[in-house]
């Protein structure tokens, strides 16, 4: 059990802390929430500032603990967090790192590094959310193409992004794990229609994803054809199990700052919430410490995140949600107007326990493959 | 490129952990811990002077004064492990006193000390009773298995009551994982309606959360372990006391009648937490610790 930085390490953070300090004042004003080309060009701007002084890549080779460092600087200097680049830099990049040939590394990950081009994750259907092994989207093969047709659905930034990682049925005899494959699906290909759905908090974050015979070469494959569950299970690890780290750094600071407000307008004198405050401070520290212990398996292990993952994800989206409540009490009659970020957040926050896994999937993947309980459907 | 953050315990402290575990398999089983229930609340000096023997008192005092020359980190592997067990006396307090009470690093001195709460555990059975006891009066206590008094109470926080509350929180860690272990094994073996229970859904995610709970808390107390931070100990003691409380009511839960019983030893799991939670640092205590530092 060791919690210490190398020197190396340290250095690492004195240059990070030394450049956010001299190019944050420079950032342009943060868009409008509901203006999605203009967060597009804001986070990818972003990105390629990073690119530029070098740490573009910082999700993917450097150190986990490097990563670590850099959410924890980055959040701490209030500097943007991946927005729209989500996907590219965090599911979709890294299973092409693991999984793509030289050709398709070469292809695209540069331009999702540089901020030039946005990635969106077209797995959910319809029919298919939780139990995801049952989408129907069928690609048919058509000599060096596949033929898709078929409906995606919460497909976050599809009407900013430039591709798609897209899950298609490519053998419906085969049992329905194993008919599966990843494409790389570009969102301007003709038969690709977009419409976008509205979130309960007003905004278009997700949308509706149309796919009507487009033709997706068979070189955007990424992993063999009916390999795709296998090529899937490595993103989805990736998301649940090294997603989020920024996050609790996050809520760290938000805490900071709703202790500050409860001082000042006289509701840290309630004994009862200020008790609640101290214990959320008490868990999110001690998510940041699992975070920390997850990235130590993962380095141990070769970097793919293991079970940790649903451990930290379960805790943590609660606690996320749990922070919120304890703003809105905080915060009384403001609590109910919009114009406060806070209240944007905490709409946002109830997807918290749903997206990348629903809290009960969580519950069964961690009794079944960490207690060893029998499965179930 | 590996970097130095490296949480898990290392080759030396899993090798402490295995020894301290296989001791306590060996001296103070299933059957030692039945027998200690029905007994009358004496501390096993035999068994207290092989832990001695093993470096657990004296585990953190410097080799040049005889001790093993660790830290709190391998502390809380142990301590971890002494909750699993349950096993009885003032660990915490003859822990705390090696060096400073002759004989408490060797196992031969029982060390007790009057908490800040006011609550004296052992006080009859120590040889050496820390801060003042003086018109304490005995409780009919909760835990068959931890004797209480009641002095008047200071709130006064001794030199040690930091530390304290860390390794008393790591034994809240060991009943968390022993209640999750204990609900598991028996989800698995019981059935009803032709299956084993462990396949409903309910009953599994019951089990989910109590290993959550553990691994956040243990997570905390590690940590807090290797920073030695007196928030950081103050937030690690109470989630680490919500996880042993809550998970031995889940556990009792899963366990159905069997669990309301007196032979089934999850109730034993439920009253020492709800002892080490209220002995030192208490949840209210804890959480207006961690909120001052906000
Ligand atoms: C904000 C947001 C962004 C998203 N972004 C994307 C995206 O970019 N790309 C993408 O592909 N998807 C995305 N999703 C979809 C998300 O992954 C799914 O919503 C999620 O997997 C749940 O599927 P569902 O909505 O169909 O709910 P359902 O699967 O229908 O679940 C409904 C309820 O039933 C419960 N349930 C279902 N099965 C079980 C079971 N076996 N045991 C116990 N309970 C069960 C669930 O826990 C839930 O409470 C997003 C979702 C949200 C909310």
């Amino acid at each position: 059990m060791d919690l210490s930085y190398t020197a190396e390490e340290e250095e690492f953070r004195a240059r990070l802390r030394e450049w956010l300090a001299a190019e944050l004042p420079g950032l342009p004003p943060r868009p409008d929430p509901l203006d999605w080309p203009g967060r597009r060009a804001y986070d990818c701007g972003w990105q390629r500032r990073l690119y530029d002084a070098g740490y573009g890549h910082v999700h993917w080779d450097a150190s986990p603990t490097q990563r670590l460092i850099f959410l924890e600087e980055t959040e701490r200097a209030g500097a943007p967090y991946v927005g729209a680049n989500f996907v590219g830099l965090l599911h979709a990049g890294p299973t092409i790192a693991a999984e793509g040939t030289p050709e398709q590394r070469e292809r695209w990950l540069e331009p999702v590094l540089r901020g030039d081009e946005v990635w969106c994750q077209g797995f959910s259907e319809p029919d298919a959310g939780s139990d995801l092994a049952s989408l129907r989207t069928r690609a048919v093969r058509d000599g060096d193409a596949y033929v898709v047709t078929g409906q995606k659905i919460w497909t976050s930034h599809a009407e900013v992004a430039d591709w798609c990682e897209l899950l298609v049925r490519t053998d419906p005899e085969a049992p329905r794990h194993r008919g599966i494959s990843w494409l790389a699906l570009r969102m301007d290909a003709p038969g690709v229609t977009v419409r976008p759905l509205r979130t309960l908090a007003g905004s278009t974050e997700f949308a509706e994803l149309f796919l009507d015979e487009v033709r997706v070469p068979v070189s955007h494959r990424v992993g063999e054809e009916n390999d795709g569950w296998r090529v899937t299970m490595v993103t989805l690890s990736f998301e649940r199990g090294t997603a989020f780290v920024g996050e609790v750094v996050a809520c760290r600071r938000l805490l900071g700052e709703l202790a500050r407000t409860a001082r000042e307008n006289g509701t840290w004198d309630d004994p009862a919430l200020r008790r609640r405050l101290g214990a959320l401070a008490a868990r999110f520290q001690a998510l940041w410490r699992l975070t920390q212990r997850n990235v130590s398996e993962a380095q141990a292990t070769g970097g793919v995140p293991g079970t940790g993952g649903s451990v930290f994800k379960l805790d943590y989206s609660h606690a996320r949600q749990e922070l919120y409540d304890a703003a809105a009490d905080v915060l009384g009659p403001d609590a109910l107007d919009l114009g406060r970020e806070w209240n944007l957040d905490r709409l946002s926050s109830l997807s918290y326990t749903i997206a990348a896994g629903t809290s009960q999937i969580q519950r069964n993947i961690v009794a079944e493959r960490i207690l060893g309980l029998p499965k179930g459907r | 490129m590996t970097g130095a953050v490296d949480f898990r315990p290392n080759e030396d402290q899993r090798d402490l952990r295995r020894g301290i575990r296989e001791l306590l398999a060996g001296r103070f089983g299933r059957e030692a811990l039945r027998a200690a229930v029905d007994g009358p609340g004496r501390v096993d000096r035999g068994l207290w002077k092989e832990l001695g023997e093993a470096g657990f008192f004296a585990l953190r005092l410097p080799e040049e004064e005889g001790g093993v020359g660790l830290g709190l980190p391998e502390a809380v592997l142990l301590f971890e492990e002494a909750g699993r067990a349950l096993l009885p006396g003032p660990l915490v307090a003859t822990h705390l006193a090696a060096g400073a009470v002759e004989g408490a690093a060797e196992g031969l001195t029982v060390v007790t000390e009057v908490s800040p709460e006011g609550l004296v555990p052992w006080l009859d059975a120590a040889d050496v009773v820390r801060g003042d006891a003086a018109g304490a009066v005995p409780l009919r206590s909760v835990d068959p298995l931890t004797p209480l008094h009641r002095a008047p109470r200071t709130g006064r926080l001794s030199a040690g009551a930091v530390e304290a509350a860390l390794l008393t929180a790591a034994e809240q860690v060991g009943t968390a994982a022993w209640c999750t272990d204990a609900a598991v094994a028996h989800a698995g073996r019981r059935e009803q309606f032709g299956q084993v229970i462990g396949g409903f859904q309910a009953v599994k995610h019951l089990c989910a959360g109590m290993l959550v709970r553990t691994e956040v808390a243990r997570a905390a107390v590690q940590a807090a372990a290797v920073t030695a931070d007196r928030v950081e100990i103050a937030g690690a003691k109470l989630l680490a006391d919500e996880a042993a409380v809550a998970n031995a009511r889940d556990c009792l839960q899963v366990h159905g009648g069997m669990g309301f019983t007196w032979e089934a030893d999850v109730h034993l799991h439920l009253k020492r937490a709800w002892v080490r939670a209220a002995l030192v640092l208490p949840g209210a205590k804890a959480a207006e610790e961690v909120a001052s530092a906000l």
